[in-house]
């Protein structure tokens, strides 16, 4: 094993001086009386490791000793994960004494006492490969599958398999031969180190589904795939954690992973408390039994901020490889971004734009490749969709964060600080963000067979209508409410419709916070009926009382329940007032 | 801060900046204290046996030849009952001419705490200053900047702020205050009558820039002392982070560290952190709540001292003056507190949230009316009468000097919209329109 002896230390960057053979990423506990820090190799000069340590280095001395452990950061994976609120370092935080984190406290991840159902899914001579069902416990309601160790290569056979029955999960329940005839005895648990991709399935086709969000800017507008990447730059206070609380609270997804990774301690308590009591509006239990947090709140030591994400990722893909649709989000990865920058910093690397490490963009297209719908090995799916909140550095988009985000992720959900300001949430500009997947044929396909036929028609037809409104309004305020033509006002009142009756969704709203994807393809064929039917005005001064009566009348039918006695009533209304002006 | 005894004394420095200084010393620990020549310093970097120390008071006659004398420990702070009602500087000596504090010695800039033993903040803070109360509406354990330019009566306003909220200790911590500004603070205090609750470390302009490092560290143990050790609702008051940041950039800079943006260190965000973050509200019903000042130059919030304290903080609140009423106001369209809805609507009538944000709405109408008007247009009806509704809501309800309870606040707004508009251009929820439309 390894030594080292600390040479040197700058913050949380601490310099070891090593007496063997060390590798880029390995964790090295450092020795600070009694105390063990754990560090990560990120920098490696001669026989000095340049290591970012995960606690405060307060008090630590030149001359403390090092010990390398020959792996790198893993996560430990296996049932009795869900519901958990781990830190960046899988640590259950739940596990954790007192009131204030302590330095070199570390927890186990899982629970190795606990028991589970185990029922085998292989049978004994049957030929298996990484990733591979070995069988499946019930974890909450998930089906969760232990699976042969994605770190395994090459195909084995299964000698045996321990018939259905209660297991520890330290207990072996399986055992493989290798090619040579090699045993290898097998429990509930593996590790994977969470800076390499697990890629134990078959493989990657494009995403072709649709996924809803039930946030209806999304899901109408511009809505992503399953297993597609989206993400979300807005300046603070354009609502980014409420959207993005909002995306994981309705989205049609199996398992639910919020990466918080540098996030205020407050929002984090929020998510704490308020997910094991929100019901899941699909399965009528609660929220908190398919849903991970893993949080770092901003100010835990950066260097675990760094790795939450990632960590994050890892349980993701663990929980794709059972054939789950998993949605992750990552609020917000500009802090992430900001950690690499603060050790390259601390490294005294030579900076790129607005001193961010050289390889960011790299960094970034390399993580949001991690998601994706993959085919597994034996035939069935399973996906990760990924949306990461990006805080760009002054609302400025042309930051190197959301830059290299933009290329790397295909749907683009730009909140807006007018927006936001006019208090229209959620704040997502509607002409600058866009979803790549209505381009896709095969996502177009199933859009027409799934909501209905023409769809992505209506929504081109929505999205003129908002750009043409825009326009409209431009021109109003450069000439002059009367030196336009009346046509300009009906224009942009056909916008303000379209945008406060589909756009704005009240997400405080018991009806109105999520809306399912039957009613929204409702309500925009009735705004887009509304936007076509010919209305006589006499001058621009009737527009504005018009106008907010439809949209007070579209309003109300967002806060009753879908086809509601008082739903219809309003509709009834609205249908009434379009004849007063209907052009005969 | 004399050393103890039997300590060893180092005298050769190697290099010296405005702000920091090297010397060889063994056995030293990362963020130290220590003596040079007398003046209190920090180890903030070891390479070897180099030990970088930065200076609070700075290092101007510092000689190659000082005496270094380290402590074996970390800033500290005397903690106890006593702490009430004084002064200290920077380091948490008494200024104000009274007794030393008597008590248990806590490191400053401690650890933070365990998310989950950390409770969702619910309890509202009611200051009588309707840009928060009904747009912003503040909880205890929240952290919240005042963005203002210099010319702003920032302090003012956190002291108004100060003597209407129902805290059982308030803590201010002053960095690169003016002597005015100190005494403006402490005359206020006393004049009301709560000194006794209030306890103040102050770093004037007067003192090295380099000392208010120290300054929010100090305030927030005692916070922490208050509210975790007698369960208290505890108020600390920063002004002026921003002074606080430039110090940080002093340090960076002497330390050759590679600048990031706006000439702030890349570590920015997580010192900020480390400072906001000790907001919380405890299990046991203590709190500790921040209200800061953060100044920016020209409305600029996308500087970094802003731009980071605003992806930290739980909102912002801007104070702006109003021109139609010649008062300063906090500006409804751009403040905004996080946590409002923690208890909008909970613990306050249930119309608060619609009419908050109707009312906002309204009034951004009356922002598009004005550029309008501005732009030489003809008015239409509608833009006339949302002027005429700002005109009102900025003096009835926005302007710093009216107090009143939260449910007045909203009885005014009801009666506002009611003057001006029409049901349908209010267009609230029906339910509460019934209950509320009729009766203002």
């Amino acid at each position: 094993m390894t030594t080292g002896t600390v040479k040197g230390i700058i913050s949380n960057l601490v310099h070891v001086e090593v007496d063997g053979p060390v590798s880029q990423n390995e964790i090295c506990y450092i020795d600070h009386h009694g105390v063990r820090l754990m560090a990560e190799v990120i920098k490696i000069t001669g026989n000095i490791a340049y290591t970012q340590v995960f606690e405060s280095t307060r008090g630590l001395m030149p001359g403390s000793k090092a010990e390398f452990t020959e792996r790198m950061l893993e996560v430990k994976l296996g049932p009795g994960m869900l519901s958990k609120n781990y830190d960046g370092l899988q640590d259950d935080l739940n596990k954790m004494e007192g009131l204030f984190l302590k330095r070199g406290e570390y927890t186990d991840p899982l629970d190795e006492d606990s028991v589970w159902d185990f029922k085998p899914l292989a049978k004994a001579g049957d030929s298996l490969q990484a990733g591979d069902w070995l069988g499946s416990v019930q974890e909450n309601w998930i089906d969760h599958k232990i699976m042969v160790p994605f770190k395994l290569e090459g195909k084995y056979s299964l000698k045996s398999i321990v018939p259905e029955g209660q297991y520890k999960l330290t207990d072996t329940v399986a055992t493989l031969s290798d090619e040579e005839g090699k045993d290898l005895e097998l429990n509930m648990i593996q590790y994977w180190p969470v800076k390499l991709p697990i890629r134990a399935y078959d493989n990657k086709p494009r995403p072709f589904k649709m996924m809803e969000t039930g946030v209806r800017t999304i899901d109408t507008l511009n809505p992503i795939a399953e297993g597609g990447t989206g993400f979300t730059p807005g300046p603070f206070g354009t609502g980014k954690t409420v959207l993005q609380h909002s995306i994981s609270q309705n989205a049609e997804a199996d398992l639910i992973i919020v990466a918080a990774c540098g996030e205020r301690a407050n929002e984090v308590v929020e998510l704490f408390t308020e997910f094991p009591e929100l019901d899941d509006p699909r399965t009528g239990r609660k929220l908190i039994e398919r849903t991970i947090i893993i949080c770092n709140t901003s100010n835990m030591p950066v260097a675990a901020r760094e790795a939450s994400v990632y960590t994050a990722m890892t349980i993701a893909e663990y929980y794709r490889s059972m054939g789950l649709k998993v949605l992750l989000l990552a609020d917000s990865t500009s802090r992430w971004a900001q950690a690499l920058r603060e050790m390259s910093n601390r490294m005294e690397e030579l900076p790129g734009p607005d001193a961010f490490p050289m390889d960011l963009p790299a960094i970034i297209s390399n993580f949001y490749s991690r998601a994706g719908y993959v085919y597994l090995n034996n035939g069935t799916a399973g996906s990760i969709t990924f949306i990461g909140a990006v805080s760009p550095a002054g609302g400025n988009l042309k930051e190197p964060v959301t830059e290299s985000t933009k290329k790397a992720a295909r749907c683009f959900y730009s909140l807006s600080q007018e927006r936001a300001d006019s208090k229209r949430y959620p704040a997502v500009d509607p002409i600058d963000s866009y979803s790549k997947y209505l381009e896709y044929d095969e996502v177009r396909e199933y859009l027409d067979n799934n909501i209905a036929p023409g769809w992505v028609d209506s929504v081109t037809q929505a999205k003129d209508i908002l750009l043409r409104g825009k326009e409209a309004k431009d021109q109003i305020n450069i000439l002059g409410d009367d030196g336009v033509p009346l046509d300009y006002h009906s224009r942009f009142w056909r916008s303000e419709l379209v945008d406060r009756i589909i756009l704005v969704q009240d997400g405080f709203d018991d009806v109105d916070k999520s809306t399912p994807m039957k009613r929204q393809a409702y309500m925009l064929k009735l705004v887009l009926k509304v936007c076509d039917t010919d209305l006589a005005f006499e001058n621009y001064e009737e527009l504005q009382p018009y106008y907010s009566r439809l949209i007070n009348f579209l309003r109300q039918m967002n806060y009753q329940p879908f086809e509601s006695a008082e739903f219809k009533k309003y509709e009834a209304e609205l249908d009434k007032a379009l004849e007063e002006r209907r052009v005969k | 801060m004399a050393g103890q005894a039997f300590q060893k004394i180092y005298t050769r420095l190697t290099q010296i900046t405005k702000a920091t200084c090297a010397v060889k010393a063994t056995g030293i620990g990362y963020e130290e204290l220590a003596t040079v020549s007398g003046r209190l310093a920090q180890v903030v970097k070891i390479m070897g046996d180099i030990v970088t120390l930065q200076i609070f008071a700075g290092t101007e006659g510092i000689g190659t030849d000082a005496e270094v004398v380290f402590f074996g420990r970390p800033p500290v702070l005397k903690v106890g009952d006593q702490l009430a009602g004084r002064f200290f500087n920077a380091y948490g000596d008494p200024i104000d001419g009274g007794p030393e504090i008597e008590g248990e010695e806590v490191e400053i800039g401690g650890p933070s705490v365990n998310p989950v033993r950390r409770s969702d903040p619910s309890e509202l803070i009611a200051t009588g200053i309707a840009g928060i109360d009904l747009n912003n509406t503040l909880v205890t354990g929240q952290k919240i900047p005042f963005f203002a330019d210099p010319d702003q009566p920032f302090n003012q306003v956190m002291a108004i702020v100060a003597l209407r909220t129902k805290a059982d200790k308030i803590i201010l911590g002053g960095m690169g205050l003016s002597n005015d500004d100190y005494l403006y603070y402490k005359h206020t205090f006393e004049n009301a009558g709560v000194i006794d609750k209030i306890i103040s470390f102050v770093n004037t302009t007067d003192d090295p820039p380099v000392e208010r490092l120290l300054v929010p560290d100090m305030a927030l143990a005692a916070a922490e002392y208050f509210a975790i050790q007698k369960n208290e609702a505890v108020l600390v008051l920063l002004t002026d982070m921003t002074l606080y940041c430039d110090a940080l950039s002093i340090v960076s800079n002497r330390m050759d560290q590679i600048p990031s943006k706006d000439s702030m260190p890349g570590s920015l965000y997580s010192d900020l952190a480390k400072i906001y973050e000790k907001a919380v509200q405890f299990p046991d019903g203590g709190s500790i709540t921040i209200i800061a000042v953060t100044t920016i130059s020209g409305g600029d919030i996308t500087h970094a001292i802003p731009d980071n304290t605003g992806y930290i903080t739980e909102g912002q609140l801007y104070l702006r003056r109003d021109t139609d009423i010649g008062k300063v106001v906090i500006d409804p369209a751009r403040s905004l507190s996080r946590l409002k809805t923690k208890v909008m609507g909970k613990k306050t009538r249930e119309d608060h949230p619609q009419v908050m944000s109707t009312s906002v709405r309204l009034n951004a109408d009356a922002t598009n009316a004005r550029t309008k008007m501005e732009n030489g247009f003809d008015l239409s009806d509608y833009d006339e009468r949302s002027l005429e509704f700002a005109r009102d809501y900025a003096e009835q309800i926005l302007a710093i000097d009216v107090n009143v309870d939260t449910d007045e606040m909203l009885d005014i707004t009801w009666a506002l919209f009611h003057k001006h508009f029409t049901r349908e251009e209010v267009a609230i929820r029906n339910e509460l329109m019934e209950k509320y439309w009729t009766k203002a």
